[in-house]
């Protein structure tokens, strides 16, 4: 780790004026950080501000085209990972970087990780008779995740980042984690730390740095009501509280028979005798802890999985499908939380919103251009696509690339869509567009099913939900009763009313098989 | 971050980029001409009309081939069976000169035979999901072996290469418009407007751009694909009998030394082996591109092996070229 030549500044990490672009579009325009010793310092900022291509510059991964980072007080620069690491810039980050076929010790090599620190973290996170023989594969991924945290802090780096690490470790190894950084602060190294939740922020985290559009807007010191004052710089002068409250109460009606109706689907071990009906008009909320059964319903619903019992009927009629396209010409449509599985990237917006038009062996002609064009602008205009990079969707944001997969299906009229998840990482505006979109879509006639894991949106769009815990629907809930505590309850399968401790969650998560699960990131909140 | 950056020297470099990305197709022209250059400069005055038709012909096969590369590559995946096809077109037809129905019962009969191991491609790799490099080239295999079979049949009726092939492969209106021509513009034509304004073409590059999301809005990709290697090998076999013509050769290898070069005009020509990125726009001046270039090693006197030396690093330097101007960062 060199001299400790602590320059003037006494700064551990110093970034000013960090820029990139990516063609046309300014991903970082003037980024700057600069993080003092023994602090652990957040980096927040929306999606689209730039979070994750400053990460990649600081730790060599993308070059930036205009700017300086010092490390303690020395200019570096940066072009690998590695010399990251010999500059005292150390990531870890969701996907553990260990490399599967290879045995831990000959991972750590890999890094030239010494043994004795490596094992001493590890005991600190309870893994203290790991087998460093074992093939990597062969472990959990949870242990992956702590392993390459425990190798990060063996090498004992000035500056530790650490990109929602925490985002997808069990609660219990949450606490550890933030245990183990929380007691790095006061000493000499300093941790850069980046996560979605609030609560780990206030918990851990001395200072924040926020990003908005690409710059640096405001450094702010982590105190009891700070949130308030982070989610205003990140915002900026979007207003949040524009989501229009409809009155959408009227929208359904019973007296219609269901669009779908759902009986006694199973699904192997995942799915058990799930029953429900949705109705034209309705938007139906699913709500769920990560891992319950939702993607193999979704999966089945939209032809891309057949379930082991049960029988879909949609307006009446009994389905099975065989592959999407059978669920397509049944009016069942799919919006997928991950664009990249559901996006051709290379290709224009506008052959990614006209792709079903012609996936039937009988639009395999003539494409009437005219009449493509004139009905994907309508889609464009109707998501209010932002389509100046359009002719490859790659290079649009990721509430854009959203909008496309969502334009898709609108252009061609929806009966049924079936939305999994479609505002998970994406910016606060867009996600707006899309709850006005799914009402008016309900208003017009559909029927939407959505999965979300923000609780708080099934009151802004649902009618209704159902709660799926271990495979099963558990409960139904009205809108007007859907309040975040209410639904988390219910999701957990506790009886609602009672008050929800932290070790009660913690002990459910533990039951559902140790996977942390996405709704426990929003504690039910206090009305201010 | 939806910002637009305009800045003087930053744009012209984003702008070559995004020509060479978007437009390979004229640096590979500007390419072209640099080698009829430099050919013109090695052997003073010997880029007249006339030369140029010749190279027009012996392009032409070898275009015809590198489209079916290219078709399949736009979907991830590519023909290694083109040559054993195309020789084997060129031999059987010339077995069959002396057939009740001639020429004609020839070529329906060699145009069935493609079709029948297109679709055993097609069914191999779309239905099978077998990898296409395997598939191919274990079809390939099997029509070379028919095809020995078939000349150890028939070895003392064949007749030679019908006169008709002959003018199709070799002809030259007025010493400078290849006969070849008139099969190739139409085929030419049919696969660009294909690409370019059919629902199948869209598809081809749907598929190899992202399979799981055709998937998921609806396409089956196993009919795209079974289709997409039936074209494939009635390609391979056309341009069998104009090589056949062309040479006035009649053999069940004659056209294997054109398998490579077929691939490396498909990707001199802009078109991804990863699939989704490509056309036959490019692939049609990487033959050309590639005739030309083996002209010039003649000319300048190098031994035959200095070919493959120069092709191979052609390929190598171009493929390196194109994966610096696509990839993002």
């Amino acid at each position: 780790m060199g001299a400790m030549t602590i320059a003037t500044t006494g700064l551990v990490l110093e970034a000013t004026g960090i820029s990139k672009t990516y063609g046309a579009v300014v991903a970082l325009k003037s980024a700057s950080l600069a993080v003092r010793p023994g602090e652990v310092h957040a980096l927040m900022g929306a999606n689209g501000a730039g979070k994750s291509t400053l990460v990649k510059i600081l730790t060599g991964a993308v070059r930036p085209d205009g700017g300086s980072i010092a490390v303690r007080g020395r200019q570096r620069t940066v072009h690998s990972p590695a010399e990251a690491r010999h500059g005292g810039l150390v990531s870890v980050y969701q996907d553990p970087a260990i490399i599967p076929d290879l045995d831990i010790r000959a991972n750590l090599r890999l890094t030239e990780t010494r043994l004795e620190p490596f094992r001493h973290w590890l005991a600190e996170f309870g893994l203290a008779d790991l087998d460093l023989s074992s093939l990597a594969r062969r472990l959990p991924l949870a242990s992956l995740r702590i392993i390459d945290l425990a190798r990060a802090l063996a090498i004992e780096p000035d500056v530790l980042m650490l990109d929602e690490m925490t985002a997808a470790l069990p609660a219990n190894l949450t606490e550890r984690v933030l245990e183990v950084i929380g007691g790095m602060r006061g000493g000499d190294r300093s941790v850069v730390f980046i996560s979605h939740r609030m609560s780990e922020i206030g918990s851990v985290c001395d200072r924040a740095t926020v990003l908005r559009e690409g710059e640096t807007v405001g450094v702010v010191d982590v105190t009891a009501g700070s949130e308030e004052r982070i989610v205003d710089l990140m915002l900026g002068q979007i207003v949040e509280q524009v989501i229009p409250q409809a009155e959408h109460a009227a929208a359904r009606d019973e007296t219609l028979p269901p669009r779908m109706s759902v009986q006694g689907l199973s699904q192997g071990t995942r799915l058990h005798d799930v029953s429900f009906d949705v109705h034209p008009g309705e938007v139906l909320g699913v709500v769920a802890l990560e891992g319950q059964g939702q993607d193999e319903l979704f999966q089945i619903l939209s032809g891309a999985r057949r379930p082991s019992s049960g029988q879909i009927v949609v307006d009446g009629t009994s389905v099975s499908f065989r592959h999407p396209a059978d669920a397509i010409r049944a009016g069942l449509v799919y919006v997928a939380a991950d664009r990249a599985e559901a996006l051709l990237m290379q290709r224009s917006v506008r052959e990614n919103i006209a792709l079903p038009f012609i996936a039937r062996i009988g639009r395999w002609g003539l494409i009437d251009l005219h009449r493509e064009g004139r009905t994907v602008d309508e889609a464009v205009s109707r998501l209010q696509i932002d389509a100046r990079a359009g002719n490859e969707v790659r290079r649009l944001s990721g509430g854009n690339q959203q909008k496309v997969t969502i334009a898709r299906w609108v252009a061609g009229g929806v009966h049924t869509m079936l939305c999994f998840d479609p505002t998970r990482g994406i910016d606060i505006r867009t996600k707006q567009q899309i709850y006005v979109l799914l009402r008016e879509l309900a208003e017009a006639g559909a029927a939407v099913l959505l999965y979300t894991s923000e609780l708080k949106e099934v009151q802004l769009v649902c009618d209704r939900a159902i709660v799926i815990f271990g495979g099963q629907v558990v409960a139904e809930i009205d809108r007007a009763d859907a309040d975040e505590a209410t639904l988390l309850h219910a999701a957990y399968h506790l009886q609602s009313g009672a008050a929800l401790p932290q070790e009660l969650a913690a002990t459910a998560v533990e039951a559902t098989g140790g996977e942390e699960p996405a709704a426990a990131t929003h504690e039910p909140e206090v009305p201010a | 971050m939806a910002v637009v950056a305009a800045s003087g020297r930053g744009h012209a470099a984003a702008a070559w980029r995004t020509t060479l990305r978007d437009r390979p197709i004229i640096p590979l022209i500007g390419l072209l001409a640099l080698l009829v250059l430099a050919i013109e400069a090695a052997d003073f005055g010997i880029v007249t009309p006339e030369w140029a038709g010749v190279i027009v012909r012996a392009s032409i096969p070898l275009a015809i081939l590198a489209g079916c590369q290219t078709l399949t590559m736009l979907t991830g995946g590519i023909d290694l069976s083109v040559a054993s096809v195309a020789s084997m077109a060129g031999f059987v037809t010339a077995t069959l000169v002396n057939s009740p129905g001639g020429v004609a019962q020839g070529i329906v009969v060699v145009l069935v035979a493609a079709a029948l191991v297109g679709l055993v491609n097609g069914v191999g790799v779309g239905v099978f999901r077998v990898h296409p490099l395997i598939t191919t080239l274990g079809m390939s295999f099997v029509v070379d072996g028919l095809a020995n079979v078939w000349q150890l049949q028939t070895v003392q009726t064949g007749a030679g290469v019908p006169p008709v092939l002959r003018t199709m492969g070799s002809g030259i209106v007025g010493d400078v418009v290849p006969y070849s021509l008139v099969v190739f513009v139409p085929l030419a034509a049919a696969i660009m407007l294909g690409l370019r304004r059919t629902g199948y073409g869209r598809l081809l590059f749907a598929i190899g751009d992202n399979p799981v999301a055709a998937r998921l809005s609806g396409v089956r990709s196993w009919q795209v694909l079974v289709v997409l290697y039936v074209i494939s090998a009635l390609m391979a076999a056309i341009a069998g009998l104009l090589i056949s013509g062309l040479t006035n050769t009649a053999s069940v290898t004659l056209v294997d030394t054109s398998l490579l070069p077929s691939v490396a005009a498909a990707v001199i020509g802009g078109t991804s082996i990863f699939g989704g990125r490509g056309g036959f726009g490019g692939t049609m001046v990487g033959a050309l591109i590639l005739t030309v270039l083996s002209a010039l090693i003649t000319v300048l006197g190098m031994p035959e092996p200095t070919n493959q030396v120069v092709f191979g690093s052609i390929i190598v330097i171009v493929a390196a070229a194109y994966t610096r101007v696509t990839s993002e960062s």
